[in-house]
């Protein structure tokens, strides 16, 4: 084996050594890695009331209230899980029903989430605003789409 | 293929390369922002925000294409001992720091009106603000060292070694819950977006990859003869 290759293969070898190393660590740190849990994984978790966590989810159909002018009641789920979340404060612009989206905050009790933070999440999917009327006429508009 | 790794041939395919790479960059650039601004349609939750879309995915997807191209010729530096590899490394870290800075910056203004935050340390994000931090690191150590030969091998290593989070930006959105959205392109099922907004991100694409082949065949000429001028 010449010289150039045997540097070659010592190379991808640290390469790959080095890899394995970060990716167990990450690994093994995914609930910390991870932005937030899903409502069915928090079942499965010891959280403490007053413990800061974010909890993401779609909210759930029918689930919004607005109780004031800046103050509002809603449900996040993964159709497995769902938990009820007061907030305070103002929503970004994506927040709708049915729409993914990111809380931050802490559980006042076993079943109430107080949230300080309401982010809303975007998926993958781009379409014109002009095709979403297309689709609803001729009714293949996907209720998942909202 | 030689011009790959041979500087003086690289010269040659250079000059030719040059002017086609900067006039079509301006003629891209002429033709995919007004697809970006007036022919695309507006997005149907985004409205018109969508357009950021297409300065920050092609940004996204040449710091990691100029990151790859680094480490490639790290190993080919390091392992065949070709000196070109070297050039290229000191050439173009600035121009992926540039890119990655675009990208960040893009993003927050698009993650503030969408998302409700400017930036959160979610895996992706983190992993590319890292990312940028690796390529400041190469281009101050391009600044630091007496040594020009010893500079180079540490700066090839410390690239190689920066690789590993190549893989950790890429799939960060699907290993672990993060705010940003998943892969809408280059994933294995059909890509989830309108043709009409497709079109407009190939072309600015293009546009993006032409101004950075401009810029990256100045910078490498300019570091081939600052290299023969050091050895000399």
């Amino acid at each position: 084996m010449s010289l150039r290759f045997q540097r070659l293969l010592l190379i991808l070898l640290t390469l790959v050594i080095i890899l394995s190393a970060v990716l167990l660590i990450l690994y093994n740190a995914r609930e910390n890695v991870s932005y937030f849990y899903t409502p069915s994984e928090i079942d499965n978790l010891d959280i403490a009331i007053d413990e800061k966590i974010r909890i993401g989810g779609f909210v759930e159909n029918d689930s919004f209230n607005k109780i004031s002018s800046s103050s509002f009641k809603f449900k996040i789920t993964d159709e497995k899980a769902s938990i009820l979340v007061t907030f305070n404060g103002i929503l970004p612009d994506l927040f709708r029903e049915g729409q993914g989206a990111v809380i931050e905050g802490t559980f006042v009790d076993n079943d109430i989430f107080n949230a300080t933070n309401v982010f809303a999440k975007h998926d993958e999917n781009y379409m014109p605003a002009s095709i979403k009327e297309e689709l609803k006429d001729t009714g293949y508009w996907n209720k998942k789409y909202k | 293929m030689m011009f790959l790794v041979n500087p003086s041939k690289f010269n040659k395919v250079a000059d030719y390369v040059f002017l086609p790479a900067l006039i079509s960059s301006i003629i891209l650039f002429s033709i995919g922002l007004i697809f970006a601004f007036y022919l695309s349609p507006d997005d149907y939750q985004q409205g018109s925000t969508v357009r950021i879309m297409y300065v920050h995915v092609p940004s996204a997807w040449i710091a990691l294409l100029t990151y790859a191209i680094m480490t490639l010729y790290s190993i080919a530096g390091l392992a065949f001992r070709i000196p070109f590899g070297f050039i290229i490394n000191t050439a173009v870290a600035p121009i992926g720091a540039v890119f990655t800075l675009i990208c960040i910056i893009s993003g927050s203004l698009w993650g503030k009106p969408m998302w409700g935050t400017w930036w959160v340390w979610d895996a992706r994000l983190t992993s590319v603000a890292i990312l940028f931090i690796i390529y400041l690191i190469i281009v101050f150590m391009n600044l630091s060292f007496e040594n020009r030969v010893v500079r180079e091998k540490v700066i090839a290593i410390f690239v190689l070694v920066g690789s590993i989070n190549l893989p950790i930006v890429k799939f960060s959105v699907d290993w672990w819950n993060t705010l940003h959205q998943p892969a809408t392109i280059s994933k294995l099922s059909k890509p989830s977006i309108d043709p009409s907004m497709m079109i407009p991100l190939i072309i600015m694409t293009f546009a993006f990859v032409m101004v950075g082949l401009a810029i990256a065949i100045l910078r490498i000429k300019t570091e081939i003869i600052s290299r023969k001028s050091y050895l000399s």
